[in-house]
């Protein structure tokens, strides 16, 4: 039997031959190091969100078609599937689907073109409004307070800005307080209640300064933040603000309405209040200038006591012995404004993890950890015993 | 834990200081007399131990304001 001729020649195990996968993730490592995240502009079809929360759907235009993808995180963002045929401009990593051998684009944001239009024409029109009625005016700018006591927060409950507020507020200046007023800040329902949650700082007593805003996020996240409502709102209250909305590059309306932008939360929170420390140091300088003015005084006194000596009557050398009188107590008090002095002489003073001092019995538990503050520094101590 | 907003009654430690200055500016001239100098200085030394002692306060208090149904205002502390 004469043998068929092939029409190509096969292959032996010994040459090279590519297995499926070696192909398919081969093309992925391609796409994927060539080309990073674009937006895409195409039409949605076949639109499927799963009960586990992922999005699947085909973008097309008059040409092509490929799969989409988006996961359920970025999902939730979005709120409602598109319909089909909705004109959407979407930000997606294309790749590959290994297992299918499939070519997809995993999809972080969609906008319907319809909204960008409009969206746009918002932002102009709000602009607009507030540049008319003055809110962006520099003249409105106020002057925050050198030291706030109370500093009012209006931002998401569960946000990652107040937590970073308070954790700079606690370093700084341990002896604020915090007043939150939640709201959210993004989706439905935000622009109402950031509104409100304006008007109950103009309720609160004691508030010396506001600070409006949340963690950074995606464009579309901050976007209550370009509110007519809600820049109205702030523009109303009666303290000064700082806007700090998002990371250092994004800018919101309510930055140019507030009194200040900060660039982040953290960055409000500096700008809010003191520094403990440095404050301290003003009052011992202001302390040191006390008792020295005190003192050049009385030695003025003893001079010109000594040059009327003479004819010094007996009614003025009794007024001296009560100024001396009232001199030495003074003298006491300013003394007793420093703990230091009294350690100096030899005394410890005992404080707890919490700063506080030890005065008591009670106050010691065996094995417990204390600090023992001495004239030049701090020694870790322990209970051995008690009683 | 509920409270009522309490009122701040005592000045802002900002007049504190202010008068503080103004009071060691006034000590350091020349146009005071002994005896209104006693009277400043007592009132320095109050002044600076009061506001040493609000300096001293070493937990920040972090609370938050809801509105209630009927429009009251509700204070909570809150661990953040």
């Amino acid at each position: 039997m004469t043998s068929l001729p092939l029409p190509f020649e096969v292959p032996v195990p010994a040459d090279d031959v590519w297995s499926v996968s070696q192909v398919t993730s081969a093309v992925r490592r391609l796409i994927e190091r060539d080309l990073g995240a674009v937006w895409v502009r195409g039409e949605i079809t076949q639109c499927k969100a799963w009960s586990s929360g992922h999005w699947y759907f085909t973008l097309r235009d008059a040409r092509s078609q490929m799969r989409c993808c988006m996961w359920k995180q970025q999902a939730v963002r979005a709120g409602r599937p598109p319909a089909d045929g909705t004109e959407v401009y979407v930000l997606g990593t294309p790749g590959m689907w290994e297992d299918k051998g499939e070519f997809r684009l995993t999809v972080t944001a969609i906008i319907p073109t319809a909204a960008v239009g409009a969206q746009q024409q918002e932002l102009e029109r709000v602009k607009a409004v507030l540049q008319r009625d003055g809110l962006f005016d520099a003249a409105r700018k106020r002057p925050l307070p050198a030291y706030a006591a109370c500093v009012a927060v209006v931002t998401s409950m569960d946000g990652a800005a107040l937590r970073d507020v308070c954790n700079v507020v606690r370093r700084r200046w341990p002896c604020g307080r915090i007043v939150v007023i939640g709201a959210r800040v993004q989706g439905e329902g935000a622009e109402a209640e950031l509104v409100r949650a304006l008007g109950l700082v103009n309720r609160l007593v004691g508030v010396d300064v506001c600070i409006v805003g949340r963690g950074g996020g995606a464009r579309e996240d901050l976007a209550v933040f370009n509110s007519e409502a809600v820049c109205r709102a702030l523009a109303l209250v009666r303290v000064p603000t700082i806007s700090a909305v998002g990371h250092e590059t994004d800018v919101s309306f309510t930055d140019f309405v507030a009194d200040l932008r900060a660039a982040t939360p953290s960055a409000a929170a500096e700008a809010a209040v003191p520094d403990r420390r440095e404050t301290e140091r003003r009052l011992q300088d202001l302390a040191a200038r006390l008792a020295g003015g005190l003192s050049s005084r009385t030695s003025l006194a003893g001079e010109r006591l000594e040059r009327t000596g003479d004819r010094l009557s007996a009614a003025m050398t009794q007024g001296l012995g009560r100024h001396r009188h009232r001199m030495e107590r003074a003298a006491v008090q300013l003394d007793a404004l420093s703990p230091l002095r009294v350690l100096g002489r030899g005394y410890a003073m005992p404080t707890g993890s919490g700063g506080q001092v030890l005065k008591r019995l009670t106050d010691f538990g065996v094995g417990d950890t204390f600090n023992l503050r001495v004239s030049d520094g701090v020694v870790a101590a322990r209970v051995e015993a008690n009683g | 834990m509920k409270r009522k907003p309490d009122a701040v009654g005592q000045p802002s430690l900002a007049d504190e200081l202010e008068r503080l200055e103004e009071i060691v500016r006034r000590l350091e001239g020349d146009d005071v007399d002994l005896d209104d100098a006693l009277v400043l200085f007592e009132d320095g030394v109050r002044r600076l131990r009061a506001a040493r002692d609000r300096l001293a306060q070493a937990e920040l208090t972090v609370q938050s304001v809801i509105e209630g149904a009927g429009g009251d205002l509700e204070v909570r502390d809150l661990d953040v």
